[in-house]
């Protein structure tokens, strides 16, 4: 399979993401020009973490305008898939491929260290490697973290299963204290009705290597990798 | 863009009061005369002002520097380019540089430290090399100090906006508290870069007709006069000099650092230099002397931000995010399309001459023309008085008996952890990305950070180490010690220094008591440098940290670069296992001078500092590197603040999981808050296996390194019989709250 790594101005874990692939998992994987049209086949695209454009509007409301968005949105539609990572979480939020949005952190701080999450739903192609409720050990680096959607938009997640990952203690429990940034229930990541389109704030890429502190971010590149194998070799763009 | 021409712009009369508002000593001004064979129009005399700055000329520092060690087997480059370079085997180099940005970040602290940030990641990649760690060394006053939450909040937010926006891990760092920071903060910022050794570039104008490529953001009217600013003490003025202070845009400096490092893996550069203190100006003649060249300016061309700029302010700009450079000939569209595509200005704005003259014309007309070596190599230097003062005896005055031990020493030790200089630094680590590039094995708050260095199985661990109160007993021996304890963090880890950059922050050399500070700290580090094989390859000065006549302790901060060669061997501080044996490497003697315990405790800073012999610590950083080699060592820590009592509780609760106990008894007798908390140099815990222990008996002992087995880790409690007896919870959740709950 193929993967795709969007570059936007201001991108800064692009590295991170195409080197976990391609040095832990062996992956074939291909920078991709923010200026330029989507174009080849790839199975999954990755919008990477950073600060496109600076962030210095609202985070990720620029980079939704680059020219390779609209061909991102189209290939989601076509059922692609999409994984957004802290930055290319609240892209993809922007962009409104994923409900809600991400705000200020409630500390009002950048916040960088390891937290916990716990996998809520194993039928995606982004957790199906995964067991229900497992936990796995994840950097988060972020200022804007704190998921928000209004009460409709969360019923809809809970009734289609959408929240993916929760903010949860050593332990698996959703304690205050265990909730970094303030996120509405908890909500590290979410995934969109068509279960095809994956936004997170952690940073899986950096937890790729014992020697890192530990290799539990796997688990989702290796599930997309699963996924694509069980729907055959076939590429979803062309 | 509304531009002047130059009929719009008059030069104003240059009259002694301009002489002397530029900072000029009638003996300077007679000297530029002398140079020009003619009196200066005003637009030179800014020029003139800024290159012979202390800050950029460093004509008061520069005849103690020489005394510093700067070559080494591995050295690449040395001082004197935008930073140093060491070689570490495989084809790559480490580039490496600190700088101190004190004064901008007192008055406008988070904007100061964000442009100390982006000032040094332009000194790495101008080079070449693709920034992957930065440090910081913070300095501020009493944390109850009114100003001290503020400013640190500031600096620190700064710190994390700029460094995090642009993609680079902070990896590690100090901050220090003392009432002697109160009105003047330290902000010394530390980048290491990593190029290929075939691959690295200079500052310097070759090629005689080669352009001057204007490439980064354009240029306003901020911080001009900053490099004046950094050669000026303050007074209750100071806070109107917030226009001085640049703004920083982290956006912009991720786009210049993507398209140089493009443009780098071309053909057309032949040159290249960060704009930063004293801008266009210095950039432009620095690279002209290194070429042996001479530069030509056309202003007129200049990106600009505002209106009616005149030659005097884009010369004198230091806008943030701006680089300088030489192209080869034929070649100019080629580098335009590189920053096209990042959205960046490229615009030719001169080029290299023949005539060795910095010469700058606007809107046709001459406005500058100054010989380049005038304005770097002939800058004045002085070696100005220097004095030890007669008050020094009395600091040094310490009667210990006068100095009652606490009766509970385990309430002591709780102090200690919740004071602000020995508390958990998480508050301020997590405010920066340290995963960023997925390099980073060790994260801040250990001995030293460590990296590994992809595509390879080595490491590098960074530490930075600077005790001013050291310096302030004694400069000579805190020089010494500040290079000791960097070298000493990193054999901690394992690593094997590769070579030190620092900053020399103290108060006015006008002064001879700073001055003699100055020299005395400079030998000491000269003499800890070579005994320990540690280069000096970059670094800077920053004088005039005063407030109206007092001055800042003498504060040099010394970041230490080190190789592991295998990574996977690095050693962390932390206890492991339950059953270890606890060793400490080296010797306690009864010394409480400068220590943090007197500080804290009876609220004095008097005394000597502890002693050091080089060829015992030699011995001690040897003997844990072989170990660490080895693969026996399942802990070291070094002693330093706090002594042996606040490292044990350290070792204690310091690691990512629940803390573990210890049940310690050292042997040495002597009162027994000297025994826990005295500063003695060149000692280190270690655990390791009983099995192993034999073996590093041995290896101390081919050393010459004196240890003892003090204890066995395990149990809920830190004991040290019969002084202390904790547990080890209410320790972690004392040193973990210690520095957060201060800020609130």
């Amino acid at each position: 399979m193929r993967w795709g790594v969007i570059v936007f101005p201001g991108s800064c874990d692009e590295q991170d993401v195409y080197d976990c692939l391609k040095n832990n998992l062996r992956q074939k994987v291909d920078f991709l020009w923010h200026k330029d049209p989507l174009a080849g086949k790839f199975d999954c695209i990755v919008l990477p973490g950073g600060f496109s454009y600076g962030d210095y509007l609202r985070c990720g409301a620029m980079a939704r305008f680059s020219p390779i968005m609209q061909g991102v949105v189209e290939f989601a539609q076509k059922g692609g898939l999409v994984l957004g990572i802290c930055n290319g979480f609240q892209i993809l939020c922007e962009a409104g491929l994923l409900p809600g949005a991400l705000t200020r952190n409630a500390s009002l701080q950048f916040i960088c260290r390891r937290v916990f999450v716990r996998l809520e739903e194993t039928d995606t192609p982004f957790t199906c490697a995964g067991k229900k409720g497992q936990l796995l050990k994840l950097p988060i680096k972020h200022g804007e973290g704190c998921y928000y959607a209004d009460p409709t938009t969360l019923e809809r997640l809970h009734k289609n299963r959408q929240i993916l990952v929760r903010y949860v203690d050593a332990k698996g429990r959703t304690t205050p204290a265990a909730n970094p940034n303030g996120s509405l229930d908890h909500i590290a990541g979410v995934c969109n009705e068509g279960r095809n389109v994956f936004g997170l704030m952690p940073h899986p890429e950096d937890a790729g290597e014992k020697i890192l502190g530990g290799e539990d971010g796997l688990k989702i590149f290796s599930s997309v990798i699963e996924a694509c194998d069980k729907r055959g070799k076939r590429a979803w763009l062309d | 863009m509304a531009r002047l021409s130059a009929k719009q712009f008059p030069q104003p009369p240059v009259s002694a009061d301009t002489i002397a508002s530029h900072g000029f000593s009638e003996e300077e001004y007679r000297r530029i005369v002398q140079i020009l064979e003619r009196e200066p129009n005003f637009t030179e005399l800014g020029v003139f002002s800024v290159m012979w700055s202390e800050h950029c000329s460093y004509k008061s520092s520069k005849v103690h520097l020489k005394l510093l060690p700067t070559d080494g087997p591995a050295v690449l480059q040395g001082p004197g380019e935008n930073a140093g370079i060491v070689d570490i085997g495989n084809g790559l180099a480490v580039v490496f540089k600190m700088e101190s940005h004190n004064h901008p970040s007192f008055i406008e602290p988070y904007q100061g430290a964000a442009t100390g940030v982006g000032g040094i990641l332009r000194d790495i990649f101008t080079m070449g090399a693709r920034p992957i760690a930065s440090l910081n060394s913070l300095r501020f006053g009493a944390i109850d100090h009114p100003r001290t939450p503020y400013l640190l909040s500031g600096v620190v937010a700064g710190i994390g906006g700029y460094g995090n926006c642009v993609g680079v891990p902070t990896v590690g760092g100090e901050l220090f508290f003392d009432e002697s920071y109160n009105a003047n903060i330290l902000v010394n910022a530390f980048t290491l870069g990593i190029a290929e050794k075939k691959r690295i570039f200079t500052g310097k104008a070759k090629g005689v007709g080669n352009p001057l490529i204007y490439v980064g953001a354009k240029t306003g009217r901020d911080g001009i006069h900053g490099a004046t600013m950094a050669s000026e003490a303050f007074s209750e003025e100071s806070e109107k000099r917030r226009p001085t202070v640049q703004v920083g845009d982290p956006f912009t400096e991720k786009l210049l650092l993507e398209a140089c490092l493009e443009l780098m893996k071309g053909d057309c550069l032949v040159g290249i230099q960060d704009m930063g203190a004293a801008g266009l100006t210095s950039s432009a003649a620095e690279m002209a002397a290194r070429g042996g060249t001479g530069v030509e300016l056309d202003l007129s061309r200049v990106p600009l931000r505002e209106r009616g700029m005149t030659p005097y302010e884009m010369l004198l700009s230091e806008s943030q995010e701006r680089m300088l450079l030489v192209a080869k000939k034929g070649k100019e569209e080629q580098v335009k399309r590189v920053f096209e595509r990042w959205d960046l200005d490229a615009v030719v704005v001169g080029k290299v001459t023949r005539d060795r003259l910095f010469r700058a014309f606007f809107d046709g007309a001459e406005v500058v023309r100054i010989p380049v070596a005038a304005l770097t190599s002939e800058a004045p230097v002085y070696t100005r008085p220097a004095e030890r003062p007669q008050s020094q005896d009395d600091v040094q005055r310490l009667d210990l008996e006068k100095i009652e031990e606490p009766a509970d020493l385990g309430a002591a030790l709780k102090r200690l952890l919740d004071s602000p200089n020995v508390a958990s630094k998480e508050w301020v680590f997590r405010q920066y990305d340290h995963f960023v590039r997925s390099n980073t094995v060790v994260a801040p708050g250990a001995d030293a950070a460590v990296i590994r260095i992809k595509g390879t199985e080595k490491g590098l661990a960074l530490t930075v180490d600077g005790n001013g109160r050291y310096c302030y007993l004694d400069p000579y021996v805190g020089g010494i010690l500040a290079v000791a304890e960097a070298a000493r963090n990193l054999a901690c880890v394992g690593a094997r220094p590769l070579g030190l950059s620092d900053c020399l922050n103290f108060g006015s050399p006008e002064r001879p008591d700073v001055m003699w500070q100055f020299s005395q700290v400079v030998q000491g580090m000269r003499d800890g440098c070579i005994a320990l094989g540690v280069p000096v390859v970059s670094g800077n000065v920053s004088f005039y940290n005063e407030t109206d006549g007092v001055p800042i302790y003498p504060t040099p901060t010394v970041a230490m670069v080190g190789l592991l060669p295998k990574v996977v061997r690095h050693v962390t501080p932390w206890f492991k296992s339950p059953g270890d044996i606890v060793v400490l490497l080296g010797r306690s003697r009864e010394e409480l001078g400068g220590s943090e315990y007197l500080k804290v405790i009876h609220g004095l800073a008097k005394g000597t500092p502890p002693w050091i012999d080089l060829r015992l610590e030699r011995a001690v950083q040897q003997s844990c590197l072989k170990a660490i080699d080895k693969g026996i060592l399942h802990s070291a820590h070094d002693l330093s603040e706090g002594g042996l009592g606040v490292a044990l509780a350290e070792c204690c609760i310091s690691g990512p999981e629940k803390p573990l106990g210890a049940r310690v008894e050292p042997r040495e007798m002597m009162r027994g808050d000297a025994r826990l908390f005295g500063e003695s140099q060149s000692r280190i815990i270690v655990s390791l296996k009983e099995k192993d222990l034999n073996r590093l008996r041995e290896i101390a002992e081919k050393e010459g390194a004196p240890m003892q087995v003090i204890g066995e880790v395990g149990g809920s409690r830190l004991v040290v019989h019969p002084l202390i007896r904790l547990p080890v919870d209410e320790l972690k959740s004392i040193w973990t709250n210690g520095l957060e709950k201060r800020l609130k």
